[in-house]
């Protein structure tokens, strides 16, 4: 199914429900209007309970690259589903793939333990000819997401929006309100993508630090010798500081919401009026760094919990995250959405304008970022210089500390022996077959925008600035901390925790109603968004009992971080890094709240 | 919490500058540690796929090496089966040189993960072309070294007693993205000298290149190189006294390719 320009641009919300009537239920619908309704980023008209949904292959052309895209309702990405809290929502999902199990996960929506679709730890699948009926009561509100759990489906296009209508009304009503779904395209299997990867780490990147562009590094490093010193340091540790994304632009389209760039999706707006746009990063292994030059985002909601609001230029949204901006353009002009990918080589694109068909300015895409000292987990020491050489800046030192210092710890710092609580420490993870590097000073990167962003000249959001609107649920403090190192060896291409792979590993088990710190040390040179199923993730950034809840934490590269868990559903969970091949490759647990 | 009390400790003990023998006690427990109750998955269905095998081959050198006398052809490539930790591979070289088969070597051997960036590989060569048969047990180490080098060493030791290695390195040096300029070497060492195979005892052999490929795409580099294949001290004399050629530049040309 090739989805033309025509079809999917020009439909403003109101001719839209006149088209569809007023039924909710998208993904019954005739296919072409499901395909219209996800790609147009417009709600279903009302939230629904009863959802009907079918699996199966599609043949999809989006940018030359044509591919049987396993998804539902023929549609890529598939329908938005509009839910209600309090509901009691009803999916029936129906596996019509010829000889493939399938699934679907309901991202950061809690729901009982069989109902959270991981085949293997939630039910056995799908199996083709199947329907599984999810049921389940709908808690919470905000924009989430779905995917399959099932083989590579959630790469190749089986995913999709979910939004849900708080039962309260919602402080961030918008007269516009548009769900922006960003991902990738390609024709490359993934399971090719991972079969070269373990041939040649660098497969895909064709941004290498090379002789061609000494010159122009020794400037940026103001001397050869600085730049040569630079290139001799990650070459002795046999590793690339170009290594950004594993995989690139070099296979990759960006997607804003199904839309290829050239087929510029345009989301239709009137001056004045306030545009609520809801990100959601359904990709696989891109993480999106997200602007619309000329106009400032109000950042409202994070990962579908209300935040306060946090006006800035740029954002970036890690796989599997969700935030919701709004924005009011004032001009009868067009504001070009952008999201770059963070290697820089290339974007997801729309547009927000009065007029269908209209064309934004594109902007240049920045230079793609260049990893550092502080990536290796080596803090603020410079390249070549070694722990004896360096002198401890004392910001430094309490920059170290856990970013949520209470007072009981200060107390306990004082006092030596016993410290408040149980900690499970694996202490520094080897250096082994599957672990490539050890961070010797993790630093506390929440303040932090990511690598590429900072200093850039534009006001870029920070998990420090992000402050729940209401205190947290669960006042208690933790009576336990999980120390996890994420790890990996990039040239095995082989991924983990502590030092291993989840077939070699154990599950983390919780007692019902425990409250958890997890404590997440990123010892590998790449961000990791981690992905806690079931329960929320409250991220400990500063902000008190007004803890942004999450579901997904991008854990920054040689940094530290912690948030805490209250294990409060029951069941076996997955807890993994949703860059979808380093989850396959072994950065994935299961944690059995018992 | 003991993190910080190390992480305190150890920063103490950088500022002073001592290394002092007072640590606090740890105790080091991983939440995931490998468990002895095994976690039944649902349906037998294993949430990730981290146990992969793949297969794999590459043809490093696959080239025509140019002289006013007549044109050698020669490859060198291996291939692989297997998991992180296990593999079987296949080696393969030898050089076509007037219609004469020489410096035919082919090596299976089981792959063992041991480090970071090494495996060690044990199992049999086979020298099999138009001279003598010779086998051998091979035990040796490959991987990554210190700045990027790939390198292999292999001790040998022949059914007839003898022992061998064999040292290889390259490195890539990357021009631009595309345009690759590999500095290689293979150096052949023997305790004894055969005749028979131009071997002489010490250091017997070299065959190195310097070689500029442009990666059309990963898989596929035509390359042009300076080539030089040569026998060493004794086996020197021991092909000059057989009227051959003991060594000599050659330009080439070839294409690297893999799967």
């Amino acid at each position: 199914m090739s989805i033309s320009f025509s079809q999917r641009s020009g439909v403003t919300r109101r001719r839209f429900i006149q088209g569809l009537g007023a039924g909710g239920v998208v993904a019954t619908l005739p296919h072409q209007a499901s395909a219209m309704a996800s790609a147009s980023g417009i709600l279903p008209a009302q939230a629904s309970s009863l959802w009907n949904l079918t699996v199966g292959h599609t043949r999809t052309t989006i940018d030359h690259k044509s591919l049987n895209a396993p998804c539902i309702g023929n549609a890529v990405p598939g329908p938005i589903l509009r839910w209600k809290q309090g509901d009691t929502v009803s999916v029936s999902v129906t596996n019509t793939l010829k000889h493939e199990d399938t699934s679907i996960h309901w991202h950061g929506i809690r729901v009982p333990s069989d109902m959270d679709g991981v085949p293997g730890l939630s039910f056995d699948g799908i199996k083709p000819g199947d329907t599984f009926t999810y049921r389940f009561r709908v808690h919470q509100s905000g924009t989430y997401w779905y995917h399959s759990h099932s083989g590579m489906q959630e790469a190749q296009g089986l995913y999709g929006a979910i939004v849900i209508d708080p039962a309260h009304p919602d402080p961030n009503y918008c007269e516009r309100d548009y769900v922006i779904v960003l991902s990738e395209w390609t024709d490359v299997s993934p399971m090719d993508m991972i079969s070269n990867l373990k041939m040649q780490d660098d497969y895909y990147t064709f941004r290498q630090r090379t002789a061609a562009s000494f010159p122009q590094d020794a400037r940026a490093a103001k001397g050869a010798w600085a730049a040569l010193k630079d290139r001799l340091a990650w070459s002795r540790m046999r590793m690339a500081a170009t290594d950004i994304s594993d995989v690139s632009g070099v296979i990759y389209t960006y997607l804003l919401n199904g839309h290829a760039p050239d087929m510029n999706w345009n989301g239709l707006f009137r001056p004045g009026e306030r545009v609520r746009l809801r990100f959601i990063n359904a990709s696989s292994m891109t993480l999106f760094d997200v602007r619309i030059p000329g106009l400032e985002m109000l950042v409202v909601q994070a990962d579908g919990n209300d935040v306060e609001p946090v006006p800035v230029d740029e954002f970036r949204i890690g796989v599997a995250e969700t935030y919701d901006v709004i924005v009011c353009p004032q001009d009868n002009q067009a504001y070009t959405i952008f999201a770059q990918s963070e290697d820089r080589t290339g974007y997801a694109r729309g547009t927000l304008a009065p007029r269908p068909g209209m064309i934004g300015t594109i902007p240049p895409m920045d230079p793609r970022p260049v990893r550092t000292m502080i990536d290796m987990g080596m803090g603020t020491m410079r390249p070549g210089e070694t722990m004896g050489d360096m002198s401890m800046p004392e910001h430094d030192m309490a920059s170290m500390d856990m970013p949520e210092m209470g007072s009981a710890h200060m107390h306990h710092m004082g006092s030596m022996p016993a410290p408040p609580l149980e900690v499970d420490d694996p202490g520094p993870p080897p250096l082994n077959v599957e672990n490539q590097n050890v961070a010797i000073m993790p630093i506390d990167r929440l303040d932090s925008p990511g690598d590429g962003l900072e200093h850039n000249g534009r006001r870029v959001l920070t998990y420090k600035q992000l402050r729940a609107t209401r205190p947290g649920a669960d006042p208690r403090p933790p009576t336990r901390e999980i120390i996890l190192h994420l790890t990996g060896n990039m040239e095995r291409y082989i991924w983990g925790f502590n030092g291993r792979k989840y077939s070699e590993s154990g599950p983390i088990r919780l007692k019902k109603g425990e409250r958890v710190r997890f404590t997440l040390i990123n010892d590998t040179m790449m961000e990791h968004p981690i992905h806690l199923h079931g329960l929320w993730s409250e991220l400990e950034n500063g902000q008190g009992v007004f803890r942004p809840y999450k579901h997904t934490i991008i854990a920054q590269p040689g940094s530290r971080l912690s948030y805490l868990v209250t294990a409060d559903v029951a069941g076996t969970w997955a807890y993994h890094c949703h860059l979808m091949l380093h989850m396959d490759l072994g950065m994935f647990r299961t944690v059995i709240v018992e | 919490m003991k993190q910080i009390l190390w992480l305190a400790t150890v920063s103490a003990c950088m500022l002073t500058g001592t290394t002092s023998s007072w640590a606090a006690p740890k105790e080091y427990h991983a939440a995931d540690a490998p468990s002895e109750i095994p976690v039944v998955s649902l349906g037998h269905i294993s949430p990730v796929m981290d146990q992969g095998r793949y297969f794999h081959g590459i043809l490093d050198e696959f080239e025509g090496r140019y002289a006013a006398r007549g044109t050698d052809f020669r490859w060198d490539g291996e291939a692989w089966y297997g998991s992180d930790y296990n593999k079987l591979w296949l080696k393969t070289e030898g050089t076509l040189e007037r219609g004469r088969l020489h410096d035919g070597d082919h090596e299976l051997l089981y792959s063992r993960a041991i480090s970071t960036y090494f495996d060690v590989q044990g199992g049999i060569r086979a020298d099999i072309d138009d001279g003598p048969t010779r086998t051998w047990g091979a035990l040796g180490i490959q991987g990554l070294a210190l700045y990027q080098f790939e390198v292999q060493a292999t001790a040998y030791v022949s059914d007839r007693g003898r022992f061998a290695a064999r040292f290889e390195g390259s490195y890539d040096f990357l021009l631009t993205n595309r345009l690759i300029l590999q500095p290689q070497a293979e150096l052949n060492l023997y305790t004894k000298s055969d005749t028979g195979r131009r071997v002489g005892a010490g250091l017997s052999d070299v065959d190195t290149g310097l070689r500029l490929r442009y990666e059309l795409w990963r898989k596929f580099a035509p390359y042009i190189a300076f080539t030089y294949a040569g026998y060493l001290t004794q086996a020197r004399r021991i092909a000059h006294d057989h009227g051959e050629e003991t060594g000599s530049l050659r330009f080439t040309f070839g294409i690297r390719s893999w799967f």
